[in-house]
């Protein structure tokens, strides 16, 4: 089927929401081709559990979509048209599974040597949208927080090498109450400037506290979760036929419910956080992993205010299947490993923060845990020098934001 | 009839096709996709001192190795194996639609099945040494040897002490294709590397990583078979899908060790001392930090110019050495450049002899 022949109706197992939008944008809908079509509807499908800022996004693009004529959109869409789609991916069911079937379409793109031209098409419709739809201020500048290297008593080697070029590194740094005179300013920002899950802390290990100010996600509080999620994974690895697709198919139906969580929960956050175990790699075994794949989703998805992320460490390598096995209570922790891991996550999360509006004018600030190493990067410091100035984490969050 | 003999043997073109008789080809791919910023690029050289200190020197080095096929490591490692860009599933244990490197030299210089070899990384491989093309196919393609399968036949499913050995694709670290069962690796292990259960058990128990494993297998077939063409594939490096950043340094130092070790056995092995040419070359690269639609080193998933453009180092017999090359070359020219350099056609192959290694 073609998006042409759409019809309301067939948005009956929508959520509610969801399904409201869809047949709003009906007519639009039906210009669009195939080959983008579904991605759209990958995202309006979930619309009912998306965060505000997701939310914002999508009703901004389907309102620019629905302004434009049907010149426009073939204008618009002209690169994705050109891209020929096998007409078993035509007859899918695209408009229920549209995450399904665009998992497939990338498969076709590879094997069909399209895929460089549905990228370009991409990008190009994104840089587009971007600069035809209204962009809001910020009511405050966004702020960064990454805390690595928890546990680690000595480390030789230079940190924060990536993010050296884009900050000022401070190796006077005063370690005392660290993270909690960082987690202070991060709920002083948070009320300040209230705005619904705007304000995030990630803790990849025992979080220091819940914070009710704050969207909190913490490893070792999602242990329940994890061991659930595990268990069923490997039920459904001895399945017979079982494949790597079919399994990430299964995966990114479950429900926060099928993994025990609470019905009463935050319904929003719950899914994001399921989706952090089912569609991440690696986030099942390793907690820093965890927490920079939760800072990237957090990032892309709710495009927070204020993030500060602390990493812990986590468990040493092991056969793939022990670790998936989940039976050991207490394993061998790698604190070295951790830190480098986390010394690259946080370089990462300055990247996908520098993604987001307000680029320019944000902060970031790396901090070895419970050492004098210190990295910030912020308009008003120079970039890729070294300071002795000694202060401690407050005095350095000022100077950041200041 | 005497004489004639006598001159011919003093001839120097019998010594000539003694010579190529003799040329042996080694391909290394370089551990299941590294990035150049982690190698070559002046950030990454620390992590590959043996490559940069003890095999730079001795190579030609080509800096633009660009792979446009799918970016899974079966499907690229056929690719490379194939000089065609294979379109199967990367998860599934299927021959490559054209014909493979091993079945041109073998079918072409009428070399027996024991001259051409694969120790690859697991099980999802076991099908990379013959394609399923008509002409060529059956009965013409390189044995391969799954290190990790052996031990795992070794072991009959106990494999407590071995359990670091047997990681098997990360990729999809939750799904490995079965294969048969492991009369037939068995059988190898001791009729063909001459090595008995117990000891073979006994020395992987001093071993680290899967790669490890594969390199102490072909240094044993080296010695016992002496292969014209043995490729090894790498795969310790693809832990990078983990979305552990020192794990994935940590492989590509073990690699690059892996590779001068391997270079130096070369150098002892008479057979193979001073007529053997390595290539070593990643499948791909990763994805790039910047490219929002990857997870940088992680994954190779964006086809980015990161994750397409890599390195190829070639040393030893027939290169020239110290030599860098910046002119582009693809992935699938490794085919038809092994073919220029051992004297076969690969016929199929739809890449192009690499003019500077010929």
């Amino acid at each position: 089927m073609l998006p042409q022949s759409l019809q309301a109706d067939q948005f009956a197992g929508y959520p509610p929401q969801a399904r409201k939008l869809a047949v709003a944008n009906l007519p639009a809908f039906r210009q669009l081709p195939l080959s983008f079509l579904p991605a759209l509807l990958r995202e309006v499908i979930e619309y009912d559990f998306k965060f505000p800022a997701e939310r914002a996004a999508i009703d901004k693009e389907l309102a620019n979509l629905s302004s434009l004529s049907s010149t426009q959109i073939s204008d618009w869409f002209h690169a994705f048209s050109l891209l020929s789609l096998s007409s078993k991916l035509e007859r899918l069911d695209w408009i229920t599974r549209p995450a399904q079937f665009v998992e497939q379409e990338s498969a076709y793109l590879w094997a069909t040597h399209q895929l460089d031209a549905f990228s370009r098409a991409a990008t190009d419709y994104g840089d587009r949208l971007q600069a035809a739809i209204p962009v809001e201020p910020l009511p405050v500048r966004r702020l960064g927080i990454a805390v690595i290297g928890q546990g680690v008593a000595s480390y030789d080697e230079p940190l924060f090498r990536n993010l050296r070029a884009h900050g000022t590194y401070f190796g006077q740094v005063k370690p005392d109450n660290g993270l909690e005179l960082l987690l202070a300013e991060v709920e002083a920002r948070a009320k300040s400037h209230p705005v619904p899950y705007g304000h995030w802390y990630v803790d990849g290990g025992q979080a220091a506290r819940q914070s009710p100010s704050l969207t909190n996600v913490c490893y070792q509080s999602l242990e329940p979760t994890r061991a659930n999620l595990l268990k069923y994974m490997q039920t459904e690895i001895a399945r017979p036929g079982m494949g790597p697709e079919e399994l990430r198919t299964d995966l990114a139906r479950l429900l926060p419910s099928d993994l025990g969580m609470d019905k009463a929960g935050d319904a929003v956050l719950d899914r994001f956080q399921v989706k952090l175990f089912t569609e991440g790699s690696g986030t099942q075994i390793f907690s820093t992993t965890f927490a920079q794949w939760t800072t990237r989703e957090a990032l892309r998805r709710a495009q927070p205010l204020t993030l500060l992320v602390r990493y812990a460490p986590r468990q040493r390598q092991k056969p793939m299947n022990e670790l998936l096995s989940n039976t050991n209570t207490s394993p061998e922790v790698d604190l070295t490993g951790s830190l480098v891991d986390a010394d690259m996550a946080a370089y990462y999360h300055w990247i996908n923060q520098q993604r987001l509006q307000g680029a320019e004018q944000s902060s970031f600030l790396a901090w070895f845990e419970g050492h004098n190493q210190a990295l910030v990067v912020s308009p008003s410091l120079p970039r890729g020098v070294q300071s002795d100035s000694a202060m401690d984490l407050k005095g350095l969050l000022a100077l950041a934001t200041s | 009839m005497a004489l004639g003999a006598s001159l011919m043997g003093a001839t120097p073109f019998v010594h000539a096709a003694t010579a190529a008789r003799k040329r042996k080809v080694i391909v290394i791919t370089f551990g299941g996709g590294a990035r150049d910023q982690e190698t070559f690029a002046p950030e990454g050289q620390i992590n590959i001192p043996h490559m940069l200190g003890e095999l730079i020197p001795q190579s030609s080095f080509f800096t633009q190795v660009t792979n446009q096929g799918i970016l899974g490591h079966y499907v690229a490692t056929a690719s490379l194996a194939t000089g065609v860009y294979e379109t199967l599933n990367n998860f599934s244990a299927v021959p490559p639609e054209h014909p493979t490197v091993f079945e041109y030299f073998r079918k072409d210089l009428r070399r027996p099945v024991s001259d051409a070899w694969v120790v690859a990384p697991s099980n999802g491989f076991n099908r990379i040494g013959e394609s399923e093309c008509r002409s060529y196919g059956a009965g013409l393609g390189a044995r391969v040897v799954l290190p990790k399968h052996l031990l795992g036949a070794a072991t009959s499913g106990s494999n407590a002490d071995y359990g670091h050995l047997l990681r098997d694709n990360y990729e999809t670290p939750l799904y490995a294709p079965q294969i048969g069962g492991g009369e037939f690796e068995l059988q190898q292990l001791e009729t063909i590397l001459k090595l008995s259960v117990g000891d073979f058990m006994s020395h992987a128990r001093t071993l680290s990583s899967p790669d490890e494993l594969s390199v102490y297998i072909a240094k044993r077939l080296m010695q016992q078979e002496s292969p014209s063409l043995l490729w090894i594939t790498m795969h310790d490096i693809d832990i990078a899908h983990s979305g552990a950043y020192s794990l994935y340094v940590d492989a590509i130092r073990r690699t690059d060790r892996l590779c001068a070790e391997l270079w130096k056995a070369v150098q002892e092995e008479p057979e193979y001392a001073g007529n053997t040419t390595l290539l070593i070359l990643p499948d791909f690269g990763r994805d790039a930090d910047q490219d929002s639609g990857g997870n940088g080193f992680q994954h190779h998933r964006t086809g980015d110019p990161a994750s397409r453009t890599t390195w190829m180092m070639a040393l030893g017999a027939g290169v020239r050495p110290g030599v860098v090359y910046d002119s582009p070359v693809q992935s699938i020219d490794l085919v038809p450049s092994i073919g220029a350099i051992m004297g076969f056609s690969a016929a199929q192959a739809q890449g192009k002899p690499i003019k500077e290694l010929l």
